[in-house]
Order: C-alpha cells, then sequence, then structure tokens
C-alpha cells in the first residue's frame, strides 16, 4: 500500500462525494442544499485537481482534465449563488437554486469520470 | 526535455495545497464564529464576505472589518489566521517565482522557442555545428546568396554574437552540446527541407560525433565536416561522410594558388563570392621565407618543395613542431627578430610568408621583413576575423583569411556542386588560360563577384524546357542566354560548365544542345538569374525565345 495513493483516490472519491450530497434534493428548494457542503466540494476539488498536476501518464492527464471541469462547474454555481445572494433583487429564488444544482449536477458528472477512470486503471494495473 | 515541466507542476502541488487549506480555513472560521450587527443581534458572516475579508487579508491589502465591527471572538480568529495566511501567502507567492525562474525552465522554454522557429522553415535549410570565425563567414555567405541555415554553438556567447549579426533572414540558433542526437534533432535534422549538415566545430571527437549522428539519422543528407588529423579524416570517410576538409590543407593550398597561379587564383575568388576580379600581382621568383612550421607550415612547405622552390623554414619552437627533412633550409629562432631573418637570407629573398597561428607575430614579422628588405614580397596569413583592419594597414601582398577561404569552399559544396567540379577542372588547366578566361569574363559580366547558379534540366527544376524538349523543340545553351522579353538585349551571363551522365562539358559552346538530365553551371549578376528561371517556369517566355531561334535561320 502506497500513502501517497491512499491520498490521491481519498480526494478524489470525497470530491465525488461531497459533491453527491450537495446535488441531491429537490432540484428548486434552497434548503435541500447546503451552503456548506458546496464550500466543502469546492475546497476538496481542488485539492484533487492540485493532487492531479505534474502526471505524465495519458490517464493522469485525462483526470487532470475531468477534474478541472469539476472545479469550474462548482465555482460557476458558487458565482451564481453569490451574485442571486447578495447582488439581486430577488435573493435566491427557485430559478436561481435550479441553475446553481445543475451545475453541480454537471460538476458531479466530471468527478464521476474521474472516478470511474481511477477505478479501471487500478485494475488495469493490478493485472 | 518535456519533462521538466511536469516536475514543475509537481513541485507546484506543496505550496498550492497550503494556500488553499489555509484559505478555506480562515473562510469557513469566519462562516461559522457568529457576530454582531448594528444593533447588536447575532449575526453570521456569509461565504461571499469571508472570501472576500480572507482575500484581502492574506494578500496584506487589508480594507479593514466588514461589513460590522468585529466581536472579540471573531477579531481572536482573524489574528489567528493573519499569521497563518499571510505566511502561506507570502511562502506558495515566493516558491513559485523561484520555480519560474529555474535556469532549466529557462533552458526548455529556449529550445521549445528554436524549435519551433526551426519548424518554421519553410525553405531548404542547413545545420551549421560551431559558430566561430568559420562558422559565423558562412551563415554570411549563405545568407547573401539567400539560403537558410540554423546554428548550433556550445556556448551562449556565440548565440549572442549570432543574434547581433547584421543577417538579412533569420537564423535559428542554439546554445548547446551540438555533438548529441537529441540538439541535432531539435535543428531540424529529420526535417524534411533540411538539405545538410555541417561540422565546423573546432573539436574533431564532436565533429566526428555530429557526423556519424547525421548520417545514421537521415542518410539522406549532405555532410561536411572539419577535421585537423588525418585519422579523423579517414574515420570520417569510413562512414560516407560527403566532405572532409582540413582547414590547413584547404587554407595552405588556396594561398599557394594564390603564389603559384596568381589568376587561377584570382578566377576562384571571384566566382566563390570573395574577391572582386583583378589583374592579380605577379609573385617574383626566387628564395622564399616561409615563417612557422604548424600545421599550415608543414601544408604550405609540401607544396613548395613539389613545385621544386627554394624555401627556408624559420621556426621558434622545432621541438615542438618538428622540422622538414633538409636541415640545411631551417633556421631556427623567432621570424620576429632581425638576426633570424638574417640568418634565413631575407636580402636574397624574394618572399616572405608569415604563417604562424599567432597574429600579433605574423604583424610583427612582416614589420621587420619590411625594414630589412622594402621590396620583399609579402603574404600575411590572419587567424582572427577580429584583426581585419591591422592586416589591411599592414598593406601586405596577399592577406590570406582562414575562416573566410573555408566558409567560401563550404558554401560551394553546398550550393554549386558543378562550381566545384569547374574549379577542379580549371586546376589542370595553365595560367595563361585563366588569364584569358578572366578578361573575357571581366568584359561580359563585369568584376563585381557574380552569382552562380545551376539549372537541373528536369521535370522538377524546369517544367516548361521539358515539356519543350518532348515537343522536339532545340533547346542549346544559347536559348537560355537569350533575354525572356527581348531578344535584341543581350543577357549578362555565362555558361561555365556542363554536366551530362558522366561527362563533363567545360565552358560549352552556345549551340550544345541541352538534353534532359544536363545540369549547367551559370555565373551573371542576379537579374540573369531571375530571367533565366522564367524561362524554366514560364511558358510564354520560352515560346518568345525558340519562336525567335527558329526564325533566324529562315
Amino acid at each position: 500500500m502506497h500513502p501517497e495513493k491512499v491520498i490521491f483516490a481519498f480526494f478524489i472519491v470525497l470530491a465525488l462525494t461531497l459533491n453527491f450530497g450537495f446535488f441531491i434534493g429537490e432540484h428548486d428548494d434552497p434548503a435541500h442544499h447546503n451552503v456548506y457542503e458546496l464550500f466543502a466540494a469546492i475546497v476538496i476539488n481542488l485539492i484533487a485537481t492540485i493532487l492531479k498536476l505534474g502526471e505524465r501518464t495519458q490517464v493522469g492527464a485525462v483526470l487532470l482534465a475531468t477534474s478541472l471541469v469539476a472545479v469550474l462547474q462548482l465555482l460557476i454555481a458558487a458565482l451564481v449563488w453569490g451574485i442571486a445572494a447578495h447582488v439581486s433583487e430577488a435573493g435566491l429564488t427557485p430559478e436561481a437554486t435550479t441553475a446553481i444544482v445543475s451545475l453541480a449536477g454537471g460538476a458531479m458528472l466530471a468527478n464521476f469520470i474521474s472516478v470511474t477512470l481511477l477505478v479501471i486503471d487500478t485494475v488495469r494495473f493490478n493485472r | 526535455m518535456k519533462s521538466i515541466f511536469f516536475l514543475l507542476m509537481r513541485r507546484l502541488r506543496a505550496p498550492l495545497l497550503l494556500l488553499v487549506t489555509m484559505l478555506s480555513l480562515a473562510t469557513l472560521g469566519l462562516v461559522l464564529i457568529p457576530g454582531e450587527d448594528a444593533q447588536g443581534n447575532v449575526w453570521h458572516m456569509d461565504f461571499f464576505h469571508a472570501i472576500y475579508f480572507v482575500s484581502y487579508m492574506a494578500t496584506t491589502i487589508g480594507f479593514g472589518e466588514i461589513p460590522f465591527e468585529f466581536t472579540p471572538a471573531q477579531r481572536m480568529w482573524v489574528t489567528f489566521c493573519i499569521y497563518l495566511t499571510v505566511g502561506s501567502w507570502l511562502f506558495a507567492f515566493g516558491r513559485i517565482l523561484t520555480l519560474f525562474q529555474e535556469d532549466a525552465l529557462k533552458q526548455a522554454f529556449t529550445e521549445a522557442r528554436f524549435q519551433k522557429n526551426v519548424n518554421r522553415i519553410r525553405d531548404p535549410f542547413y545545420i551549421i555545428c560551431g559558430y566561430g570565425d568559420t562558422g559565423s563567414a558562412l551563415v554570411q555567405a549563405l545568407n547573401e546568396q539567400h539560403q537558410r541555415a540554423v546554428v548550433l554553438d556550445r556556448t551562449q556567447e556565440a548565440i549572442n554574437g549570432l543574434r547581433l549579426a547584421s543577417l538579412t533572414t533569420f537564423v535559428p540558433g542554439l546554445a548547446c552540446e551540438a555533438g548529441l542526437p537529441e540538439n541535432l534533432r531539435k535543428a531540424g535534422l529529420e526535417r524534411p527541407n533540411c538539405r545538410g549538415v555541417v561540422a565546423l566545430t573546432d573539436d574533431d571527437e564532436t565533429n566526428l560525433h555530429i557526423a556519424i549522428s547525421t548520417k545514421l539519422l537521415n542518410p539522406r543528407l549532405t555532410v561536411i565536416c572539419r577535421a585537423e588529423t588525418r585519422e579523423t579524416e579517414r574515420n570520417m570517410h569510413s562512414f560516407g561522410t560527403d566532405y572532409v576538409i582540413d582547414p590547413f590543407e584547404a587554407f595552405a593550398d588556396r594561398l599557394f594558388t594564390a603564389l603559384h597561379t596568381p589568376n587561377l587564383s584570382a578566377l576562384h575568388d571571384w566566382l566563390s563570392g570573395l574577391n572582386p576580379l583583378t589583374e592579380p600581382l605577379n609573385p617574383p621568383h626566387g628564395r622564399w621565407l616561409l615563417c612557422g612550421y604548424g600545421r599550415f607550415g608543414k601544408a604550405l612547405y609540401k607544396r613548395f618543395r613539389q613545385e621544386g622552390i627554394e624555401t627556408v623554414v624559420i621556426e621558434a619552437t622545432p621541438d615542438k613542431t618538428g622540422l622538414p627533412e633538409d636541415a640545411r633550409s631551417t633556421v631556427e629562432g623567432w621570424g620576429t627578430e632581425a638576426p633570424t631573418l638574417e640568418k634565413a637570407g631575407i636580402r636574397q629573398a624574394a618572399g616572405i610568408v608569415a604563417g604562424t597561428d599567432h597574429d600579433t607575430n605574423n604583424l610583427s614579422m612582416l614589420m621587420t621583413a619590411r625594414d630589412l628588405k622594402p621590396d620583399l614580397f609579402m603574404v600575411a596569413r590572419q587567424n582572427r576575423e577580429a584583426n581585419t583592419a591591422l592586416f589591411r594597414a599592414i598593406n601586405a601582398d596577399i592577406v590570406a583569411e582562414g575562416s573566410q577561404t573555408l566558409a567560401h569552399r563550404i558554401r560551394i559544396i553546398l550550393n554549386t556542386p558543378l562550381l566545384k567540379e569547374f574549379i577542379r577542372y580549371s586546376r589542370g588547366r595553365d595560367d595563361s588560360w585563366a588569364r584569358n578566361l578572366n578578361r573575357e569574363l571581366a568584359r561580359e559580366i563585369g568584376s563585381a563577384p557574380p552569382r552562380t547558379w545551376e539549372v537541373e534540366v528536369c521535370e522538377e527544376t524546369a517544367p516548361v524546357l521539358v515539356e519543350a524538349m518532348h515537343r522536339n523543340t532545340t533547346i542549346t545553351v544559347d536559348t537560355l542566354l537569350t533575354h525572356p522579353f527581348d531578344d535584341t538585349r543581350p543577357m549578362v551571363c555565362r555558361a561555365l560548365f556542363l554536366e551530362r551522365e558522366h561527362e563533363h562539358i567545360p565552358l560549352p559552346r552556345g549551340h550544345e544542345q541541352l538534353k534532359v538530365g544536363d545540369r549547367v553551371l551559370f555565373c551573371g549578376p542576379e537579374i540573369s538569374e531571375e530571367r533565366m528561371r522564367s524561362l524554366l517556369f514560364d511558358r510564354l517566355s520560352l515560346d518568345y525565345v525558340t519562336r525567335g531561334q527558329q526564325a533566324s535561320p529562315a
């Protein structure tokens, strides 16, 4: 067991699970989507991205790409939240919540690909 | 070299991770710790304001406590965070800056830029390894003929020199070990438009390495190498190096040609673009003093002896250089001193060759010799390009510069191999032949150095000409020497050499009929070359010229 690999896998899986936790619930109900969970998802996704920097393999490059997609989607979701809550007059409307949740859903898909790739790579490596 | 980028990315991980962790920790703390609004109600900071606050706290900008004054609990957390975030921010920032200034990364960027510049070259080009006096003269000579080049040199100073050289085309250069195949590859060794490699470094071992790498990686390329010893020369020939040039032999050869057959030498210099065509000085016959018996001196001495010219060798360190077998014609001592020159019999001598590898000594010799015998014929060997002004000032009868000679010789081999054939042929003729030809050429073309170019009669390089031949139109040398728009005006141009399979026809006559596969060498001003090219590619021009030819006999 390689400690570095454990940390690596831990953060990639955690990025997906937190993302999932935020995503699940009624898509237009702000009460179902916790802001702390979004914050945690962003931080963990950022860490996962940084951990993937400098991988030379083809799989490493794709992993980095999926992580960048997830971070981008989540940051836009946070930006939408910030604008809705603080800048716009209307506040956090169901429409804004839908937009945030669907962006987070996209990020989750990217994270899912990331985890799948990780699993495939591990299985192939062990054979 | 790509691996440096991955290594850098890996090294970026730690500072970035630290930064992300600290900033998110500070943000989270601010959101969780309760504060008070203006009315004293409990108020929680939201993520937006927390991120805003942490961003300006960590970067030490510090706009103050917003939107309400902080409670003691919040201030305690912020105090803690200031040391945490500011410290990690400065650390991360510093680390990232140093990473990007690393020499290995800079070198990687330089190499990437170099490679991009090489890939951008669309015309045929040559790789020149070694940018010393000869290398720079060669690049200059190629540039005058609008040929592209790529330079590799071991030192950065040489590459800086290349940047400052006044060249009309851009010549990419890289400071690296030219002997490594990896670097040759970067310089475009395997590109389809690379024509050849010239190894001119002052180290035989490196040149050997360049030659063998080229022959293995891309056997189609022409390889020209400089070799100082016989063993290296033989070694290079053994695996098919196209041309091996011994700089001392080549230089001695040129100097001896200038002394022995001055008209021929003038013709060669003119054709290779070194000097304008002038009536050469006729060196006197008699005893010659040869100062310096190094590699150059030996090569020259051998030629003097072959022609039976009485030669006295003056050498200061005979234990290092050795001496000719004929000990009677040897004087030990510095040629810079009058007693030595007296002993060598300067009063009875016809000429002196200052041929050491030390420019200052050569100049000093000539000045001493002039004091002793003012009408002496003086030949100077110039080693360093930088001393040109001094050699001009001393006003010797012949000043020979080694690197220029070598550069122009290589340029001829690369650009116009037929000119090399013509020069070889001309060596078999006597000097009066050369004198007559020189007079003719000076009258027809003028004394300024001409352009020399080859025309190969084949589908690729002369499509219109070949097509006309298939239609049974008679194409002669004169056809090509006709003005393409106005046949009453002459074309200032001369056909020097014709190669047909293995047959060589020097100075072909005008009515010589051309066949497919022939190669012809011409010399003349640049405008004539352009006009001739229009005959090779433009059907209308050729029709005009051949019609005129058919009409005249009728």
